[in-house]
Order: C-alpha cells, then structure tokens, then sequence
C-alpha cells in the first residue's frame, strides 16, 4: 500500500485538470473581450504541463490508489498522454474558428476541460462507480458543448437529442453496473473479474448485466445499432465541437471497452466476444453503405466513423492482447486522421461560409492545391490505403482477428473496406476531377496551414514507418492485462 | 552477401524526381518543366540499366538482394530481390516512362508537372512491385500504384472519366484486399512475411485453395482475365494516351508477374489442380473476346479488347506449367508490352488532331501520312502474330506448349491468330487505306521527329524480340527452369 501523498501524486494531473477548470471558468468573468486569448494560452499549457506529469508518472507496473478505486497502469498512460494531445490540438484547431463565430469563451475552455477530466477518470478507474462518476462528467460537459451556440436551432436540437440519448444510454449501463454489483457484491473491477471466475453466479442475471454493459458501450461508443444518435450530433453541432465529439473521447470509450470486458469480464469472453462481432460486422456494413448515400460531409465523416468503430470492435472480438494493442492503434490513427479530416473542414469554413456540403470541396486541388493534397492523403487514410498509417491500423486489426482463427470476418471487414472506398474516392473526384463552383481567392492562415501539414504529415511518416507507435501500443496492452 | 543498392536506386529515383517536379512546378515554365521532366524519366531509365548489368543469368534465386528490418513486431522487412522474371519487366517500365514523357511533351495541356509527376511516381512504385521480396512490401506499392493511376484517368481523361477510374479502382482494390487477408494468413501459418519462406512453407489443400483463389481475384482482375476484365475497355477508352500505354504495357503485366510470384509457387497443388479451369479462362479470354473485338467501332476499344485476349495467352502460357509454355507466355507479356503501347501511341496520333477515336470517322489516312501509316500498320501485324515479330514468338510457343497438351487447346488458341489478323487489319483497312473520307482526315499532318524516333524504337524492339527472342530467354531461362520444378512439386504436408 502507497501513502496518502503518493496515492494524491498520482493523480496529481487530475486534480490540477480540475483547479484549473474552475480557475478558467471563474477567471473568464473578468476578462475583457480582447483578452479573451489569455485563456486559449492557459487551457493549452494547462495540457501540456497534464501532458508533461503524465510522462514524468509512466508507471512500469500497475498502481492503485484510493482503495483501488483510481488505477495507473500504461494503458491509463497511453491513453492519457493521446487524449492529451488530442484535446490540445482541437484547441488550435478550433481555436481561429471560434473566434470569427465569437464562441471563444471561457465556457468553451472550462467545458472542455471538464470533460477531459471526465475522460481522465474513466481511462484510471478500477471501480464501476468512478467509471460512471467519469462518463457523466464527459458527457454532460458534451451535451452542453453541443449547445454552445445557442442561437442555432440545430445545434439545440442535436444537444437535446444527444442528452435524452445520452442518458438512456447511462441508464442502461448503470442498470448493467447494478446488476454486476448485486451479483458480485463489489464495485471493484479486479474483484468482480475473480468473483465470475469462480463459477458460482447465477449465469442468467450476470448475462443480463453483462449485455447492459455492452449496450451502454456500445451507446456510447455509436456502434449499430446503437448508432441513431451519430450523424445528427455531428451534423448539427458546430464543426470545432464535432471535431471534438469524434476525436477525443474516444480513447476513453476504448478504455471503458477495455477496461469492462478485458479486466472485468474476461471469463465472459465467449459471450461478449459474439455480441461484439455481430456489432462490428453491422457498423461497418451500415456505417460504410449508409455513407455513400450523404451530401452532407459532416454527416458523412459520422458514418465513416461508425465504421471505424466496426473496425475497433472488430479488433476487441479476438479477445488477445494482440487485439487490444491492434486496438490501441487503431484508435491512435482513427484519431489523427480525423483531426485532420475535421481540421481541414474547419480552415475551409470562412466568416460567412462554412463547409457543409461534400459539394463545397469541389475543385479544390484548382483553388488551393496545397489543402487539398492534405485531405487526399487524410482521405486515402481513412480509406486505408498504403502508403498512410489507415492502412496499418487495419492491418494490425485484421492480423488479429485472423489469428484468433476468424478468417470469414475479415474476409467481410475487407469487403466493406471495398465499399467504404467508393465514398472516400468521391471526395478526392470532387476535389481533383471536377470544376470549382466557387472561385474565391481565400487564404488559410499560414499558421493552420503549417499544423494541418504537421498533423497530415504525421499520417504518411507513421504509414511509412509505423513501428514506434505500434511498439508503444503493444507494450501498453501487454503490460496492463 | 555484399550490399548493394541497385533496385532501392531504380525504386526512388523516380519517386523523387516525381516529387521534385510538384514542388518546382509553382516557379518555373512548362518548358522547363518537360525538360526536368524527360531527365528524370532518363536518369530513371539510365540507373536500371547495372540492374541487367549485375544480374548472372545462370544462378536460380533471387538476386541482388536488398534486406532492412522495417516493422520489426509484424516482421516485416524491406526485403528487395530479382530473378529472371523481374529484371526485363523493371527494363520495360523505365523504358516505358521515357516514351510516355517524350510523347506527351506538347499533348498534355492541364496541369503538365502533376501529370509527369503521376507517372515517375508510378514508374517507381512499379519498379517496387516487381522487385519486392516481402509480401507487406509488395503490397504497399501494389495499393499505392492505384492512387497515381487512379488520378490520371481522372484527372486528364475523357468525358466518361470518372466512371472508368471509380471503376477501376474498385475493382482493383476488392481483389487486392482479399490478397491481404491471404498474406495475413500466411504470415500466422510461417511467422513471416518473407515470400521466400512462404515458398517453403508446406500448406494443405483446402487452405492453398482459400490461398489461391484470394490470389486469383487480386491478379485475375489486373490481367483481367475474362469475366473480371469489364475495367479495362472502360479505363482504356477514358485513359490519356500516356494512361493507356503505361496500363496496358505495365500494369497488366503486374497481374501475370504476379502469378508467377505468388499465386502458383505459393499453392502449387491448388495450381495444378484448378489448372483446367484457369485453361478454359485462358481459352475464353482468347477467342470470346478476340470476337467481341472483332465488332468494335472505337479504337482505343479495339485495342484494349485484343489486350485482353493476348493477356489470355499469358495465362494460358503459364498454367501449362511446361518450360516451353511459361517461357511463351513471359515473352508474350514483353511484347505486348510493346506493341500495345505502340498501338496505344499510333491512336493517341490521330486522335490529339482530330479529337476522334471512331473508327467510322476515318479513312484514307495514308494519303496524308504516309511514314505513320506504315508504322501503324506495322505494329497491327505485329499485334496480330506475324512471324518475324515478338507478336509471334510469344503465341506460337504458348500454341506449342498447348499441343503437347492437348489438341484441342492448341487448335482453340491457334484460332486467335486467324481473329487477330481479321481485326488488326480490318481496322487498319477501315482507318488507313481508301479515299479521304473527311475534313478532319484531309487535314492531318505527318507525325514530326519526336514521334517518328519513339515509333521507330518501339519498331525496332517489336522486330529484336521477333527475330532473336534469346535476348529475353537467356535472361529468363533459369528462372523459368527452376519455376517449372518448382511448381510441380507438391506442398502438402505428409502427416
């Protein structure tokens, strides 16, 4: 057992999440307009000295704090230290944007802190309540994000619909959670894992919290046929905010995936395991065919990633530690891609103009070449096409479920990829074989350009040399279960 | 072994003057552009030349090997190596780059520097191809050879591009997929990525089924063999001449190469028991579709639609599984490497005057241009076998291979060199000969030098290879040898 100053260092970046949260938001009320910028700086270093701890902390082995409520292992490593640097670079992307639509508020910042917290708490928790406690902070601070311009019906709209959503969605895992706590008498993941092990629950009521957990993941995560709530968030929210929707939490999602089923459950693995591959061959079916028939980009970036999802249920149902570093992967280069994809959305949406239609791309590579290489590179990544890193993540997701012995999913993974290909290669027609519809000469800032070429160039020297990604992951996985 | 760097050089040189020329396109003129553009395409050539040079004929494996760990945890590696069936094919592709700049100096008006820079890129990535040795490897430039050709269909094509070039990178892509899913499942049998070991790897029947039909939807598709080959008349048709050329002299190649490569020696059993059914695609392919050709109106069509059915004796050639038979079908895939092309070129010359490629619209040609004419029709008899030609060599020892056999095969094979020379030379009666039938036609000008000196090259190749095929044999012939043992080996396990 560690002391009390031990267990409050190791979740010192927390706490400091959450003073800081609160300091922005308080600190927002005697700012001026113009100063506004202050608080981007401060919500930026505040991630990058979380970042700096987090790395400073790499634990070699698994600690526990709080009555092993709190854990730190490398996969709560891992998947902080991405969330990190995801959430940062949404800042700078957003960051320009927000401004020309005056969002840039104190609200924003402390918000989205706030739900970084809340991803924080999910990745480390051993125990279903701070896993809960965790996910509500996440996504309440989302429902209001979705409504921060609350001028705009739609974006109205889709906070309510994320929010009754949302919260049908925790209501079902914590139905689930209070199944599992009835059964098992512990809310400690570690000690629920050793009471199902020994064989003498009633296997009918743990089936049933187990589904429910599954389904509120699956919720959570947009997996069909969980998924309704996907495209209308994304269209509607304002695009920074969906940029962030689709980014950032997912590595918390995974970690819950992880975390529940891995850690948890692993000796319901068989049963689990099927409701996963039904899930994953479904949302990457109706994620890839639904996509093909969308105008609106945004819309069709949320089927896309509902077939991403797929792809990490996918790697989740071979149930190894292979699939789980496969997991870790893909999830880092879904995210990286999608920053990029979002990103690119964001510093084409003008004052008075913004991207809404896959239509609006049209004739880009004439109006600004250099952009539009970047999204064919992004795009031809989230198609997975070698030489980017989209194609490694499949990759390594397929060699997992290959090697677990399923040859036929793959074959169907593969398939859909196909199909996936159609909607992906229409946007570089649009950009590259088509004519501009509209002809003005607007610049993006030097500066968004540089980052989105950063970032889009991250995407082709990780698909050309993918190795150091795929060790860390790897190493995250293997150490932590 | 002693290190060496010949195909990693042949692999990016290109790549990088391709690169280079985007980023010099935004400060220099088109002038200079096609300059840097013909030197890099030349140095290109120039830098696969000590390939041939360093190659030993007589040795069986694979040579000039280039080994680094790449991806340690999957064990993947860059893995570079030839034998006899790689070094002529990396020879035409470099070769057939040069050609495609210096035609399309003055007929490419949109976006000169993205289009060269699309084909040195694909030069390279093709060179990779044909030269890797670790199945990952292979892949990434299999996959990444689409993305420059998808985008000169697109973006320099004709009026129905965009259909052609989704279609046929789709088609493409489902294929090569599933060739993935089987790399995957070799690798978990061998623990490795390296084709050599999957040579040795000893695997069952049933698995070197599920192994050889993977392998057969990725190469079948690219050859195309009959019924996967609607891409190809579609991609043809809207290709830009240069498109055309490096697709029906390279890539088609890369599906035979292929077969070579991975399919037979990898599942040898599935091989030579599916052999009649790849026979009867083979044979399908030759006749059925030399009759399809036979009623065509478009040029490019026409063309496209006989690459097809010389493909089928590729096919044929190697599921024969005899030296004679494989030997045939390799020096077929060279020269219909460069009569296609050739053809490909001499359409590309009329249609950049009249913006037609009809064969309706034509007629009398020769009264106008005389010294094209007589290429063209040159390259037609060729196309359709006449002996002294590489056209000839090809299927006649592939026709031969057939009739130790089976008579029947031989006698249905040998039925194309009566279809072939019924379209070759209908069409060229229709377009060269007779009277000027048109304004369009009487305005032609004769082809100028830079023309006349690609043609002729390509001539005096087509007549090389006709006349004294040992220049390709003697590099292949071992290669070959050893192939043929190789397959007919079985590889299921004895338990």
């Amino acid at each position: 057992m560690i002391n009390l100053f031990q267990q409050l260092f190791l979740i010192l970046p927390e706490i400091i999440l959450a003073t800081m949260a609160m300091v922005i938001l308080i600190l927002d009320l005697f700012l001026k307009d113009k100063r506004r910028y202050f608080i981007y700086v401060l919500s930026q270093l505040t991630l990058l000295v979380i970042g700096i701890l987090i790395v400073m902390n790499r634990p070699t082995t698994a600690q526990f704090a709080f009555s092993h409520m709190f854990v730190s292992d490398s996969l709560a490593f891992y998947l902080k230290l991405m969330s990190c640097i995801s959430l940062s670079v949404v800042f700078l992307y957003s960051r320009s944007y927000l401004i020309s639509k005056n969002l840039l508020t104190g609200e924003y910042f402390s918000l989205s802190l706030f739900a970084l917290l809340g991803m924080l708490l999910m990745i480390s928790s051993n125990n279903l309540l701070l896993m809960y406690m965790g996910l509500e902070l996440l996504s309440l601070s989302l429902y209001t994000l979705v409504a921060l311009n609350r001028d705009d019906p739609n974006a109205t709209e889709a906070a309510m619909k994320y929010f009754v959503l949302g919260a049908l969605a925790s209501g079902l895992l914590l139905y689930g959670m209070s199944m599992l706590y009835g059964l098992s008498g512990s809310l400690d993941i570690m000690t629920i894992a050793s009471t199902i092990s020994q064989n003498t629950l009633d296997p009918s009521i743990l089936t049933f919290g187990l589904v429910f957990v599954v389904v509120g993941i699956a919720f959570k995560l947009g997996a069909v046929p969980f998924q309704m709530w996907v495209p209308d968030i994304y269209q509607g929210a304002t695009t920074p905010i969906t940029m962030m929707i689709s980014s950032v939490p997912k590595f918390a999602a995974v970690a819950m995936l992880i975390r529940f089923l891995f850690q948890g459950l692993d000796s319901l693995a068989p049963d689990w395991e099927q409701m996963l591959l039904i899930m994953a061959i479904l949302s990457m079916a109706i994620g890839n065919i639904t996509a093909i028939a969308q105008t609106n980009i945004k819309r069709m970036l949320a089927y896309s990633t509902i077939s991403h999802v797929g792809f990490i249920l996918l790697g989740c149902v071979s149930g190894s530690v292979s699939g789980v570093s496969s997991v870790l992967f893909y999830v880092t280069c879904y995210v990286l891609m999608t920053l990029a994809a979002f990103g690119i959305i964001v510093a084409l949406s003008t004052d008075n103009k913004n991207i809404e239609l896959i239509e609006d791309l049209k004739g880009l590579s004439k109006r600004q070449p250099w952009v539009a290489a970047l999204m064919m590179i992004t795009i031809l990544s989230l198609a997975g096409i070698p030489p980017t890193v989209g194609f490694y993540a499949k990759f390594s997701v397929l060699q997992a479920v290959v090697s677990g012995g399923m040859v036929w999913p793959a074959v169907v993974a593969v398939l859909m990829t196909m199909i996936g290909m159609f909607y992906y290669l229409r946007i570089i027609k649009l950009m590259y074989f088509d004519e501009p519809k509209i002809t003005s000469s607007f610049v993006v800032a030097p500066g968004f350009l540089w980052a989105l070429t950063i970032n889009t160039g991250g995407i082709l020297v990780l698909g050309i040399m993918p190795q150091t990604l795929m060790n860390v992951a790897a190493l995250s996985a293997t150490m932590s279960l | 072994m002693l290190t060496n760097y010949f195909l990693s050089i042949a692999i990016w040189t290109p790549i990088f003057f391709g690169v280079s020329i985007l980023f010099l396109s935004r400060k220099v003129s088109i002038k200079w552009i096609n300059y840097f553009a013909l030197l890099g395409g030349l140095v290109s050539f120039i830098v696969t030349l000590p390939i041939y040079q360093n190659f030993d004929f007589d040795k069986t494996g694979f040579q000039l090997q280039e080994f680094y760990h790449w991806i340690i945890p999957y064990r993947i590696n860059y893995h570079l190596g030839i034998d006899g069936f790689s070094v002529p094919l990396i020879l035409l592709t470099s070769f057939m780059t040069v050609v495609i700049i210096i035609f399309s100096w003055h007929s490419i008006k949109k976006n000169v520097a993205g289009y060269y820079s699309t084909f040195l890129i694909l030069s390279g990535l093709m060179i990779g191809v044909f030269s890797s040795l670790d199945a990952i490897l292979y892949y990434v430039f299999w996959e990444a050879m689409l993305i420059p050709m998808f985008l000169i269909i697109g973006i320099w094509g004709g009026p129905n591009r965009i259909y052609a070039t989704i279609k046929f990178f789709l088609y493409t892509v489902l294929g090569s997929l599933l060739m993935l899913v089987a790399f995957i499942f070799l690798y978990l049998e061998s623990n490795s990525f390296s084709i050599i070991d999957y040579y040795h790897l000893p695997i069952s029947l049933d698995i070197q089924l599920f192994i050889f039909f993977a392998f057969f939807m990725a190469f079948a598709v690219k050859i195309p063999m009959w019924p996967l080959h609607t891409w190809l008349p579609d991609a043809h048709v809207e290709a830009p001449t240069g498109g055309s050329v490096i697709l029906a002299a390279i890539m088609l190649k890369l599906g035979g190469y292929s077969f070579i490569r991975f399919a037979m020696p990898i599942a040898p059993d599935a091989a030579i028991l599916l052999r009649p059914m790849m026979i009867s695609l083979s044979l399908i392919a030759i006749v059925y579709i030399a009759i399809i050709t036979l009623i065509q109106k478009d040029m490019k069509k026409l063309i496209a639609y006989s690459s097809i059915s010389h493909m089928g004796f590729v096919t044929l050639g190697l599921f024969l599984m005899t030296p004679i038979g494989v030997e045939g079908g390799y020096i077929q895939m060279i020269s219909h490497g460069f009569i296609s092309a050739a053809l490909f070129l001499c359409v590309g010359i009329l249609y950049e005057q009249t913006h037609s490629r009809e064969i309706d619209h034509y007629g009398g040609v020769i009264n106008k241009m005389p010294l094209f004419t007589a290429f063209a029709v040159f390259f037609a008899l060729a196309n359709s076998g006449l002996p002294g030609t590489s056209g000839f060599v090809g299927e006649f020892m592939v026709i031969m291979g057939a009739m130790q056999e089976n008579f029947w095969v031989a006698f249905i094979a040998a039925l194309t060199l009566v279809l072939g020379a019924a379209y070759s030379l209908w069409m060229i009666k229709r377009v060269f000969y007779g009277e000027v039938i048109n304004q369009s036609v009487s305005q032609l000008k004769e082809i100028g030098v830079r023309q006349f000196f690609i043609l002729l090259s390509l001539a005096m190749l087509v007549l090389v290879v006709g006349v004294y095929p040992k220049i390709i044999s003697d590099i292949t012939n071992v290669s070959v040898e050893h192939f043929v043992q190789f397959i007919n080996l079985t590889k299921i396990p004895t338990s």
